[in-house]
């Protein structure tokens, strides 16, 4: 099988600071991959250049499919008067980048937008205001808006977030299903890998420039964090999760922001 | 005051020529108005709209005094205003301040063409406050081709423009162009602005392209609800204000906001005592919407 993304010897850098240099990553259809680091890694901006949104500073990068790339942003709450419900967000997500009235396919449109709504979970609230509703349950419609389109490329910006733990299991599972079914190739930005662990392929791990990609038991070890971190970093497992301790630990985090976003 | 109900004299001058151009004119205009209304209440760009139509006021005192046409010169001083705001303005945080500087030094240009222009003071007065009953038949044509125009693009840019105006961040994922899009809806905006000039009047351009819009924000939720109440709402606050003012005489911009600010007045109200009943019976079955509200810093 050949890989639907592809990066090779990319870097990225603003200014004086190199987020990565020299990264090279390919994710085959299928494959779920997440994308792990501390604020500032560059997490995000690898997800803004896969969606063309941010230019390399160096290599070259290719996204190999016809349709368009499936994206949930990071989660921001959203205006509460604004005049939209959650039908509608999902709707957007299936042709809002089209031109025209699309009067025409309103029947298949509604049908797969129900769809979509019914397999997040999100038909009792869809017709309500999305500004009025919390944050798991503007995330599950987030979920079905990016899924709706039936993408080959799933990009996820710490989905997971504001979620309770019985929503996160239910939003990674649906991912997961997504990726087996219809082979979609996902990308999951994210500070809390435990939810994801059982269903992650391969892990990119991004500390100051450095990265390590592989297995999660090859990346998520004390000696290839210690590396990283270039500070003493204890991983433990227990109970099937992993834990990881020491001085500046990016998986504790809870306050995930960016440098580079600006609203224009 | 028996006069404003005195609906012998109001049947009799709706026969008139000028009178029914006045009315096509206020209903071409409410309806152009009501379709861009919601998306100017999304994007939060009243002032922004406020700040246009002042230029279409410029533009208009320019025309006069050189003798043009008042629409012609409205209409160049919206757009010029439109492009201006979305080029100076690009910045979320000094958009405010930037209409704030436009919207002032053109208000006062155009004081300074009204002072030049020699004519009779009726028509300076009416760039403000509008005067509907002078529409001919020559601007009607104008209008009603200005109106197309805006209505066709409308429709050719509404879902792009939609996603942008409600969904930025995937909107820019899925390629849709944002900034071309604010430039070209501006315009949009510019144009249906010079388009109320004649008829309601620079000053108050907003009770049309702004109450009607969110007055139906208030009751529905949505986009194709809120958009046809907002239309129906401009209709009746444009065309019924005219026929208000037939019979005393009155300026008929006074009528058409009233009526624009009763209605919005009226679904507050229904959207009031909704929320109170609908709050009433959720009680308890829901966690609070805003447990989550967490302000993320750029």
């Amino acid at each position: 099988m050949s890989p639907i993304v592809q990066i090779s010897r990319a870097s990225l850098a603003f200014g004086p600071r190199t987020l990565w240099s020299g990264l090279d990553l390919d994710v085959e259809p299928g494959e779920f991959l997440a994308i792990l680091g501390p604020n500032g890694s560059g997490k995000t901006s690898l997800l803004k250049v896969l969606l063309g949104l941010q230019p390399l500073s160096a290599g070259t990068w290719s996204v190999r499919s016809d349709r368009p790339v499936g994206y949930v942003p990071q989660q921001r709450a959203m205006q509460e008067a604004l005049t939209l419900r959650g039908v509608d967000l999902v709707g957007l997500g299936l042709d809002g980048h089209r031109w025209g009235t699309g009067v025409r396919g309103l029947r298949e449109r509604k049908r797969r937008v129900a769809e979509a709504i019914e397999a997040v979970g999100a038909g009792s609230y869809a017709k309500s205001p999305v500004g009025r509703l919390s944050g798991g349950e503007q995330q599950r419609l987030r979920v079905a808006q990016a899924l709706v389109g039936e993408p080959d490329v799933l990009l996820c910006d710490e989905p997971l977030l504001s979620l309770d733990l019985a929503h996160q299991r239910a939003v990674s599972a649906l991912i997961d299903a997504r990726r087996r079914q219809a082979g979609t190739a996902v990308l999951f930005v994210t500070h809390e890998l435990n939810p994801i662990l059982s269903y992650v392929d391969r892990v990119l791990y991004l500390v100051d420039g450095r990265f390590r990609i592989g297995e999660p038991d090859d990346v998520m070890t004390s000696k290839t964090l210690s590396e990283l971190y270039r500070t003493r970093i204890e991983v433990l497992r227990v109970g099937g999760q992993i834990h990881v301790a020491g001085a500046q630990i990016a998986l504790c985090e809870d306050e995930p922001h960016h440098l580079d976003e600006r609203v224009s | 005051m028996d006069k404003f109900f005195d609906f012998e004299l109001t049947g009799q001058l709706l026969n008139l020529d000028f009178v029914q151009k006045a009315l096509l004119a206020a209903a071409i205009l409410a309806l152009v108005a009501g379709l861009i209304g919601p998306l100017i209440v999304m994007r939060r760009m009243a002032f922004a709209v406020h700040g246009t139509s002042e230029l279409a006021f410029t533009g208009a005192a320019g025309a006069l005094l050189l003798g043009l046409g008042i629409e012609a010169g409205a209409l160049a001083g919206a757009v010029i205003a439109a492009l201006l705001l979305g080029l100076l303005g690009g910045r979320e945080s000094d958009r405010d301040s930037v209409i704030g500087v436009i919207l002032s030094f053109g208000l006062g240009l155009g004081v300074l063409f009204l002072w030049f222009y020699p004519g009779r003071a009726a028509n300076k007065f009416g760039l403000l406050i509008g005067q509907a009953v002078t529409v001919d038949s020559t601007n009607l044509s104008v209008f009603a081709w200005a109106a197309a125009g805006v209505v066709v693009v409308l429709a050719v840019i509404y879902r792009p423009l939609l996603f942008a105006s409600v969904d930025l961040a995937v909107a820019k994922a899925r390629g849709v162009p944002v900034a071309t899009l604010t430039v070209v809806f501006t315009v949009l905006v510019g144009v249906t602005t010079a388009l109320g000039v004649r008829t309601v009047g620079s000053l108050l351009v907003l009770a049309l392209l702004v109450t009607p819009a969110a007055a139906a924000s208030r009751v529905a939720t949505s986009p194709l609800v809120v958009t046809a109440l907002s239309v129906l709402f401009a209709e009746i606050a444009a065309v019924g204000g005219i026929v208000l003012s037939l019979a005393p005489g009155a300026p008929s911009s006074a009528f058409v906001t009233g009526f624009a600010f009763v209605i919005y007045l009226g679904c507050r109200l229904i959207a009031f005592l909704r929320d109170r009943t609908g709050n009433r019976a959720e009680k308890d079955t829901r966690p609070s919407p805003r447990e989550h509200d967490t302000t993320l810093v750029g």
